[in-house]
């Protein structure tokens, strides 16, 4: 995908030297790169490569074994995810990032409204206006294509397709710079994936968001990414730009998972 | 004369790792210029390698030794070494690419298809989808079909639309791969007068074509890619 790049030079988001070990298990080791802001990066693997060790170590629901994650805030200055205070922590994970689970119920409380679902996010940063909040909720419904008129039904209700929609209107609503996605489209059927992946191709550009998607689905990060990371056995073991690492790929490995692709 | 292009020793191997790391030796000592306002037309038969030198030029293949000397926003950039981000930007501003097969975006309309590479720029969103449709028209794509899917289209209809992609934006360089391949002798014409029309704004192109009369009417040179052989 070639898309807008902010012309913004300083990294939103440092990896150095990341690693994580379980005891004397290595689920991920040695792992740096640069994000910067309006990047897409998507991390490909297959299961217990550690790209979900991974998401979680940069997303600061996990403490690095070694190595360190910094991010820049809103004042312009990167700060270290490890020595943050809990209000910061706390504007990072309600306002300026968001999460996309690949179980929409982890990321959706599927008891409320879908309507209360999206204004939360809005009323911890601070919203307090009701028909404000709502006003905003069912803007975000229509931008994820969902009718307005099931504003007020719980996400139980909802069909998966739908559920992930509405967990990616909840997480943008407070217009974050930066997403991690796990496995966006990993429980949903093929033609549901494809209208999911339109519509956060589309967002992502539009909002100059960036985000890092973690993938086992080489299509997911052809169509969604600049730049891919390949990691098998807890490393990085191929990156570089997305078409130049699917089309041309230099290591066995990758070349393993690209002509495991059956042909469309 | 300004080179906008600038090949010098560029050498391309693949590395086949699942058939026990067989070495195919693509192209090597790959040098060649192009100026600006200049059609350049590969030549060589069918697996001579022009079409991974086009791939090479555009980024998506990368360069295993030699250099690509880019031109972007007045600057020389060496493709072959250049991070991801400033391939992204090179092509944002400088390279248009038309490749021989469309890979559309399922649901994304035709217009928005040819739109985009505007819209990157910053074009307005309405204005990009204008000039989009001016030249979807004049490449006869009826106007019924613009708000479809270009995965629906023809082999000739997609391939129309991916020459509008590449040529609705004002991109300094050009890559085009087999642009005319399967199109009717009307639409090759409409092709052959948008080359002209590029030429004449000074933009430099690299173009496979395997039409000898095609070749004939937009060469300004013509590359040998045999002289590059890298088998031994």
């Amino acid at each position: 995908m070639v898309e807008p790049l902010t012309g913004n030079d300083e990294p939103l988001l440092v990896a150095e030297n990341l690693a994580k070990n379980y005891g004397r298990l290595t689920a991920c080791r040695d792992i740096s790169f640069e994000l910067y802001p309006g990047e897409v990066l998507a991390v490909v693997g297959e299961s217990g490569s550690g790209k979900s060790t991974l998401l979680q170590l940069l997303s600061a629901q996990l403490a690095p074994s070694a190595g360190r994650v910094s991010y820049r805030m809103r004042d312009g200055v990167r700060r270290d995810l490890a020595s943050l205070g809990e209000a910061e922590r706390r504007f990072l994970f309600r306002t300026d990032w968001g999460f996309v689970h690949q179980d929409p119920a982890q990321g959706l409380r599927m008891a409320v409204s879908a309507g209360a679902n999206v204004g939360e996010r809005l009323m911890a940063v601070g919203w307090n206006h009701y028909g404000r909040i709502r006003e905003a909720a069912s803007t975000w419904l229509e931008r994820v294509e969902i009718e307005v008129s099931r504003i007020d039904d719980a996400p139980r209700t909802y069909s998966g397709g739908m559920r992930q929609r509405l967990q990616i209107a909840r997480n943008l609503v407070t217009e974050p710079r930066l997403v991690f996605m796990d496995e966006p489209t990993g429980g949903l059927d093929v033609s549901v994936q494809a209208r999911l992946l339109d519509l956060l191709r589309t967002l992502v550009s539009e909002l100059g968001l960036a985000a890092i998607i973690v993938t086992h689905d080489l299509a997911v990060a052809r169509l969604l990414s600049h730049r891919v990371m390949v990691m098998k056995g807890g490393r990085v073991i191929e990156t570089g730009l997305t078409d130049q690492v699917l089309d041309d790929p230099r290591e066995p490995y990758t070349q393993l998972l690209v002509s495991s692709i059956l042909p469309p | 004369m300004t080179a906008m292009i600038e090949l010098s020793n560029a050498q391309k191997t693949f590395v086949m790792h699942l058939q026990g790391g067989v070495e195919l030796p693509v192209v090597r000592g790959v040098s060649f210029h192009v100026d600006a306002g200049e059609c350049v037309v590969l030549a060589g038969p069918s697996g001579a390698g022009k079409s991974s030198i086009l791939k090479m030029i555009y980024g998506n293949y990368r360069c295993d030794a030699g250099r690509i000397g880019i031109r972007h926003e007045g600057i020389v950039m060496d493709l072959a070494k250049a991070e991801p981000r400033q391939v992204l930007g090179i092509r944002r501003s400088t390279i248009g690419y038309v490749s021989q097969f469309l890979r559309a975006v399922p649901r994304v309309a035709a217009l928005d298809v040819v739109a985009e590479p505007l819209v990157a720029k910053g074009v307005a969103r309405e204005e990009a989808r204008e000039r989009a449709g001016r030249l979807l028209r004049r490449l006869n794509i009826p106007e019924r079909l613009w708000r479809l899917p270009p995965s629906t289209f023809s082999g000739g209809e997609q391939q129309r639309v991916n020459i509008a992609h590449g040529f609705v934006s004002e991109y300094p360089i050009l890559l085009l791969d087999e642009p005319t391949a399967s199109l009717d002798a009307a639409n090759r014409a409409v092709v052959v007068e948008l080359i002209a029309e590029k030429k004449r704004k000074g933009v430099a192109m690299v173009a496979i074509v395997h039409d000898d009369e095609i070749r004939e009417t937009i060469a300004d040179r013509i590359v040998d890619v045999t002289a590059f052989a890298a088998a031994a």
